[in-house]
């Protein structure tokens, strides 16, 4: 657990830009009409995604708007350690990932990096456009180590390539989120030994089948009201 | 040829993203080919035939998938709808298949989802994704976008089958990876877990029954059901059955995720796919088998390891998710595992005092032992704390990580006492030494 509260200077007010509220109002249709508070964590990430941040005005606007007590969305917003409540880095927030797996690949040298680029971890740089934090495993092991910056995965990691992207982002570049080694995804670097048989990919995968084993004569969908009218037999 | 399996057996031919992820691409792989046939044989077959397969779950405890189904109401009553909900909160240090499953195999999934709802009577499905998994999530999306205009999902679908497949994320939480967390959370909730019974099955998503499975028991569904149970079956030795993805990190000279068929002897994965360890086999030290959770094995017990369920919980491990963290003997493994149970420490929900409070109080002991600044005496003590948390909580995040720090006492303690001897001898002062307490 970590002690989580909301930044002490907080911004007037919060209102959903009208992009972010037709999103807002997506996520509360994939949800039974009386279960809507199911959308809380997806319009918290809209909120955040406008401002960069979570500050109590939009937490009191999404409890207006899912019809719950304020103190659940509160409650939502400091449990999850994705919601930022301070306000992060404008042009890059970089997450980089410190658990085992990436350590014993190099995570420390790039925390480094970011200590000497950055400053500290949690502090956004003096010209507002920079902050990092150190987080827990992000799920992207073979490719250690890594960072989130700004929502997507960059791997493969070097000081160098690191720092490289740090710098690219200050002069306002957009640097390409993936492997910094030259790698697709997680395939081993420069040696695939699977999945090379052309037979795969040519369509002989598509042509009609037989399932095996079916039963000999295929039943009919079973709907499931059909059961209630008649007794089933019983073994 | 590399490894055991052989490439036309395997179910994930697009691993590794070389291949188009859209419809058109996994039509031409085979996926969606058949799935009527599946349906229409109705729920009775499709359980069987998993449990036939053998197919234990994917997501860390194995248990039978097949079974798992099972347990669903056989009818739907008093208007309760049923449930399936996909755990794609893939966050378990170590593991990285799901997400490669989401981003290049998606319609394997979205096609899995739908024979497994089909098979526990239920219309609707909600996939969890985790929510630093932004690109994966947009994947699937689109790729939902695409079964739906072709009518292979949603209201009179070309499968007979009314089903809608909805994807929900969360925000940065291990602890909903656990089922019943995941639930609350997809409820609008905080992840606490919650007691059991009543298990989802009765009372889940909703309080309606509910089913919870991980990605890759329910992405290989199609492809069993296609092929036969007894394909599936044929690999592996028995009770571990079926092919599986392992994600291999840390010290070898090409980490990678690759599927395999289950049993693959441990040195034959690291050599054949891996590029062998780092500095040579004779550099290995130990291995987490199964992801963070499940306790270490020193290099001596990988020789002939077969790479299953049952071997590993013989050497009291895990194979967990398949998650392989290698080893070699630069690792410092007391820090390792500190940095692990800073980790558990961390992502404790908090709702159970044995976990909260002993999380904490085990890394704070775990970084003394790291530099050493400890008394032999604690090495017990610790020891003792790890059984009181394991077993005394609700879900099993307490186990997790309780059994990291008994796994490196099993196998190393003597570098921890050989670490605090040597600092012993290196301080003059030690009775003065700075004891960050237990407090």
């Amino acid at each position: 657990m970590s002690v989580r509260r909301l930044a002490k200077e907080q911004p007037a007010s919060f209102a959903f830009s009208k992009d972010s509220q037709a999103k807002a109002d997506w996520w509360k249709a994939k949800y039974p009409a009386a279960r809507k508070q199911s959308a809380v964590i997806p319009m918290l990430w809209l909120a955040q995604k406008q401002e960069g941040w979570i500050s109590e005005p939009a937490i009191q606007e999404i409890a207006k708007q899912l019809e719950m007590p304020v103190i659940r969305v509160l409650e939502v917003a400091t449990f999850y350690v994705m919601f930022q409540l301070q306000p992060v880095g404008k042009v890059a927030f970089v997450q980089l990932c410190g658990t085992t797996p990436c350590q014993l690949r190099g995570a420390l040298d790039l925390k480094a990096v970011l200590k000497d680029k950055i400053g500290d971890a949690n502090h956004v740089s003096a010209d507002g456009k920079f902050s990092w934090e150190e987080v827990e495993c992000l799920g992207a092991c073979c490719n250690a180590p890594m960072a989130a910056i700004n929502d997507y995965y960059y791997e493969d990691l070097t000081p160098e390539s690191l720092a490289q992207i740090l710098d690219d982002f200050a002069a306002g570049k957009d640097p390409k989120p993936g492997s910094y080694e030259g790698r697709v995804s997680s395939e081993p670097k420069g040696a695939i030994h699977t999945l090379t048989d052309p037979k795969l990919y040519d369509g002989s995968y598509a042509k009609k089948i037989k399932i095996p084993n079916l039963p000999e004569k295929p039943k009919a969908t079973k709907a499931p009201s059909s059961k209630v009218n008649g007794p089933e037999p019983t073994a | 040829m590399v490894g055991i399996l052989e490439d036309k057996d395997r179910i994930f031919t697009n691993l590794y993203g070389l291949q188009d992820w859209g419809l058109e691409g996994a039509k031409k792989r085979g996926c969606w080919n058949g799935t009527k046939d599946i349906l229409d044989a109705g729920r009775d077959w499709i359980i069987d035939n998993m449990k036939n397969s053998g197919l234990r779950g994917r997501g860390g405890a194995g248990f039978s998938t097949g079974l798992k189904w099972s347990f669903m109401p056989k009818e739907v009553k008093d208007g309760r709808p049923h449930y399936l909900v996909v755990n794609a909160d893939e966050s378990e240090p170590g593991t990285c298949k799901d997400r490669e499953i989401m981003r290049h195999d998606p319609h394997l999934l979205i096609e899995g989802c739908l024979i497994a709802s089909r098979a526990m009577l239920a219309h609707a499905c909600y996939i969890y994704i985790r929510g630093e998994y932004v690109f994966e999530r947009e994947r699937l999306e689109a790729a939902i976008k695409q079964a739906y205009e072709a009518k292979l999902v949603g209201k009179n679908n070309v499968h007979g089958w009314d089903f809608d497949i909805y994807v929900h994320h969360g925000a940065g939480a291990y602890i909903c990876g656990e089922e019943t967390a995941l639930l609350e959370s997809l409820e609008g909730k905080k992840g606490q877990p919650r007691l059991k019974p009543p298990f989802p099955a009765g009372a889940g998503l909703y309080g309606m029954p509910t089913t919870v499975n991980n990605v890759e028991s329910i992405a290989v569904a199609g492809t069993i059901l296609r092929r036969g149970a007894a394909w599936f079956a044929g690999f592996g030795r028995p009770n571990n059955a079926g092919t599986k993805l392992f994600c291999v990190s840390g010290h070898v000279n090409l980490p990678c995720n690759v599927e395999e068929a289950m049993s693959i002897p441990f040195r034959q994965l690291m050599e054949d796919h891996c590029g062998g360890i780092r500095g040579g086999w004779g550099n290995l030290k130990a291995v987490i088998p199964g992801g963070s959770s499940v306790p270490m094995i020193p290099a001596e017990q990988c020789e002939d390891l077969p790479m299953d369920f049952d071997a590993l919980r013989n050497l009291r491990s895990g194979l967990g998710t398949a998650a392989v963290i290698v080893m070699d003997k630069s690792t410092d493994l007391v820090r390792a595992i500190a940095r692990l149970s800073y980790f558990y420490k961390h992502e404790s929900c908090g709702q159970c005092t044995p976990c909260r409070e002993g999380t904490g109080w085990m890394w704070r002991v775990m970084e003394r032992m790291a530099t050493g600044e400890a008394d032999p005496k604690e090495i017990d003590t610790l020891l003792d704390v790890t059984t009181q948390v394991e077993g005394h909580t609700i879900c099993a995040l307490g186990d997790a990580a309780a059994w990291p720090i008994q796994g490196l006492f099993r196998h190393f303690r003597h570098e921890v006492e050989d670490r605090i001897a040597s600092y012993r001898t290196g301080r003059l002062h030690v009775q003065g030494a700075k004891l960050i307490a237990a407090e």
